[in-house]
């Protein structure tokens, strides 16, 4: 479980996020949503630790996170942005075992966890000696997914991890992720800009405006009983797309 | 790090082999000699009376101008050299009132050097003209010149400039001319050749005189300095090697204008080696044999590259061994690193000669202000290309290693520096080049390599020369060019390669 609590952030006299508290409920999909610049990237950031708010605290399995206990906590959870952010100077095999080589883990025991996650994350095994520049996007995005994996934290932070694909890789993408959540029972953190993509995966959705939370709840939460005209606006914004998930 | 290995190895190798010098440095004599023709013989001469008297001659030749071999002899660095009664008083006593030989004995003493007799021969600014031209218009003294208002003048930039100049001989001796063009001094000549120049300023030892068969007209109101040639030397070689000493205070008196018009038109006119012209001199006038030793081309080839090499490699080894730190340093302290990067950016603006030359109050001349001047040269490039190389890593892949929960050192080795390796290298690879091209300056303060035959080349006017320093220079550039190519394979991750091809 990830709580934050009363946590503000501010670029100069840009309040990015103001006074939010939020449970993250563990084994469960919650998504953060809003248009662009409502904060929610930055609240992702917050809880991997890659910005220190001003205000506030977060708390991971009980530790509240501090510049002590970071890279360990770091360490249990997996993050997964928009380009993937792989290493361009690491292969794939290298950009999935760094961690591990790092943590001393055998040869044997890395090549038996990369075996794992090519075949849950369907990436070509023969792709593994290849560069991030010589694989396409969508492979590039199962490949941040491995390396998110590597050591098996409780927690995985996806930042519009499906945003850059071109919509058939998405789709696909979408419903082997999906699949890959529910089977690890993993506590998962997504934001998107897309509430098709929310209603598609997230147990819970956060719709965030600038840098509060305007609602949290189901989709047909949002949907039927919007805390605020706000909800209805952004949902009817992205209506069509709604609809081709069909839930509601 | 196999090749940091490599590398330090040669270093190694190389400071062994320049510190490989049996000989007692204090029985050594160290001469000196300016980088014209005519102190290059009289330094020459020098050094074979010294050796002649069986003591052990370092000669360091074609050093820059006064200022460097003044500083060398104060520091040491050199023992004697040739100099001019007018260059010490009007430019390293220019802020004293010195009005006799006497005077000017006393002033040197306080810095404890010595000046011998004149060497018989005065070497000063002087006036000349064809000579059946001069006939023709029975022209014989500079007051004669009055009579001829028509006479184009053509003369050097600095002899129109300088305050003992035309400037002043206009107005000592009432000259009317008005035809006055300030030329280059070879230019000079040939304009006199063809007709178009009357008559050119030259200095009364020049080889060109007897070739053009020049007129020189008496200077009869005595209004240039005299610039009698002597040899300035430090005290205290008078009780290190009074026999060389001796020896070479034989010259006082003993070598006349014509003489050194004769040695320098040997020289640069027939083409004679200094090492000959000097050798036969002694032979005639003080019956002292002498053998001058010539290297030959690949000898001299071999020692300007290894001296070019250690200049090089040494003062590059350091400078990448400083800038590295120095560029992580500023890259991760961004207000102070403005600061560093200002600084190093102010080193490279000086000109590398003003570099150079900052250095001899401080390291003396030789090998070693040489390479701390390439040095302090080659940090900028490695400092700013180290420094954009990390700054110019994306913040998504940076946050992703962070993100990773690797620790900020495990970040910056594995994820940081071999981003930017491509950068460094070829910030290093600049310096490289920048430090082969910068290192033929070195032979102006006595550094050797392949500046020496540059500089003699230059002063002899002779292409052969100067290209036996400026190809092996230009090679050595290129070679190391390729070498750090070829080590890009090895450093650069093959990643980052491939991105370039495919871009």
């Amino acid at each position: 479980m990830i709580n934050l609590l009363n946590i503000s952030k501010d670029y100069g006299e840009n309040h990015a996020v103001k006074s939010i508290d939020l449970t993250i409920e563990t084994a469960k999909t919650t998504v953060l949503i809003g248009p662009s610049g409502c904060g929610k990237s930055t609240i992702l950031r917050i809880i991997i630790g890659l910005i220190t708010p001003e205000r506030g605290e977060v708390h991971i399995e009980g530790d509240t996170l501090t510049s002590d206990n970071l890279i360990l906590l770091r360490r249990k959870m997996g993050y997964v942005i928009q380009e993937g952010g792989l290493f361009p100077n690491l292969t794939a095999q290298g950009n999935v075992s760094l961690m591990a080589s790092y943590l001393d883990w055998d040869k044997k025991r890395i090549q038996k966890r990369i075996d794992e996650l090519c075949d849950l994350t369907k990436f070509p095994k023969d792709a593994l000696t290849r560069y991030p520049i010589q694989i396409s996007g969508g492979q590039r995005q199962r490949l941040s997914l491995m390396r998110a994996l590597m050591l098996d934290p409780d927690m995985l932070l996806l930042d519009e991890p499906l945003g850059a694909l071109d919509p058939l890789i998405r789709s696909e993408l979408q419903n082997d992720l999906k699949e890959i959540f529910s089977s690890l029972c993993k506590t998962v953190v997504m934001v998107t800009h897309d509430i098709g993509e929310a209603a598609f995966f997230g147990d819970k959705i956060v719709l965030i405006k600038e840098g509060s939370i305007i609602q949290e709840g189901k989709i047909y939460d949002l949907a039927k009983k919007p805390a605020d005209p706000f909800v209805t606006t952004f949902i009817n914004a992205q209506r069509t797309h709604l609809e081709s998930v069909g839930d509601i | 790090m196999k090749l940091l290995n490599i590398s330090l190895l040669i270093l190694f190798v190389l400071i062994a082999s320049s510190c490989n010098n049996p000989k007692d440095s204090k029985k050594e004599i160290k001469i000196g000699s300016k980088k014209f023709t005519e102190s290059v013989i009289i330094g020459e001469i020098v050094s074979q009376l010294a050796e002649s008297s069986g003591a052990d001659v370092k000669y360091r030749k074609e050093l820059g101008g006064t200022r460097v071999l003044w500083n060398a002899l104060l520091n040491g660095d050199i023992d004697i050299y040739p100099e001019y009664t007018g260059t010490i008083t009007q430019e390293i006593f220019s802020s004293k009132e010195i009005n006799n030989q006497r005077e000017l004995k006393e002033e040197l003493l306080e810095y404890r050097i010595g000046i011998s007799q004149p060497l018989g021969f005065n070497n000063t600014y002087a006036l000349g003209m064809k000579r059946d031209n001069a006939d023709k218009l029975g022209i014989k003294t500079i007051s004669q010149l009055r009579e001829h208002p028509e006479l184009k003048f053509g003369f050097s930039s600095e002899f129109v400039n300088r305050g003992d100049g035309w400037p002043s001989l206009k107005g000592a001796y009432r000259l009317p001319q008005k035809n006055v063009q300030g030329l280059d001094h070879d230019l000079a000549y040939r304009g006199l050749e063809s007709g178009h120049i009357d008559m050119i300023d030259l200095y009364s030892t020049d080889a060109e005189i007897p070739y053009y068969d020049l007129k020189i007209l008496e200077d009869d109101l005595k209004h240039f300095e005299d610039y009698y040639a002597v040899l300035l030397y430090r005290k205290d070689l008078e009780n290190k090697n009074p026999k060389a000493l001796k020896t070479i205070l034989k010259l006082e008196q003993n070598i006349s204008e014509q003489k050194m018009v004769q040695m320098n038109a040997s020289v640069k006119i027939d083409g004679i080696s200094e090492k000959t012209v000097a050798s036969n001199y002694l032979k005639e006038t003080h019956r002292v044999n002498t053998t001058p030793v010539h290297e030959s081309f690949l000898s001299r080839l071999y020692h300007n590259t290894l001296q070019h090499l250690f200049l090089v490699v040494i003062s590059l080894s350091a400078a990448i061994i400083v800038s590295i730190p120095l560029g992580i340093f500023a890259y991760q302290n961004q207000k102070v690193g403005h600061l560093v990067l200002g600084v190093v950016g102010i080193i490279q603006t000086l000109p590398s000669l003003v570099l150079l030359v900052f250095m001899i109050p401080f390291f003396g001349i030789g090998t070693v202000p040489a390479i701390v001047a390439l040095f302090l040269y080659s940090l900028l490039p490695i400092v700013r290309n180290t420094y954009s190389g990390l700054k110019d890593i994306p913040r998504d892949i940076r946050e992703s290693g962070e993100a990773l929960g690797l620790t900020p050192f495990a970040q910056f080795r594995l994820i940081e520096i071999p981003l930017a390796s491509r950068s460094i290298l070829s910030g290093i690879k600049t310096s490289a080049v920048i430090n082969v091209g910068t290192a033929t300056l070195g032979a102006l303060i006595g550094a050797g390599g392949y500046g020496q035959p540059i500089l003699s080349g230059i002063r002899l006017d002779n292409m052969a020369l100067i290209l036996e320093g400026a190809i092996p220079a230009a090679v050595l550039a290129l070679l190391i060019q390729g070498l750090f190519d070829l080590s890009e394979r090895v450093i650069v991750p093959k990643g980052l390669r491939l991105e370039e091809g495919k871009h």
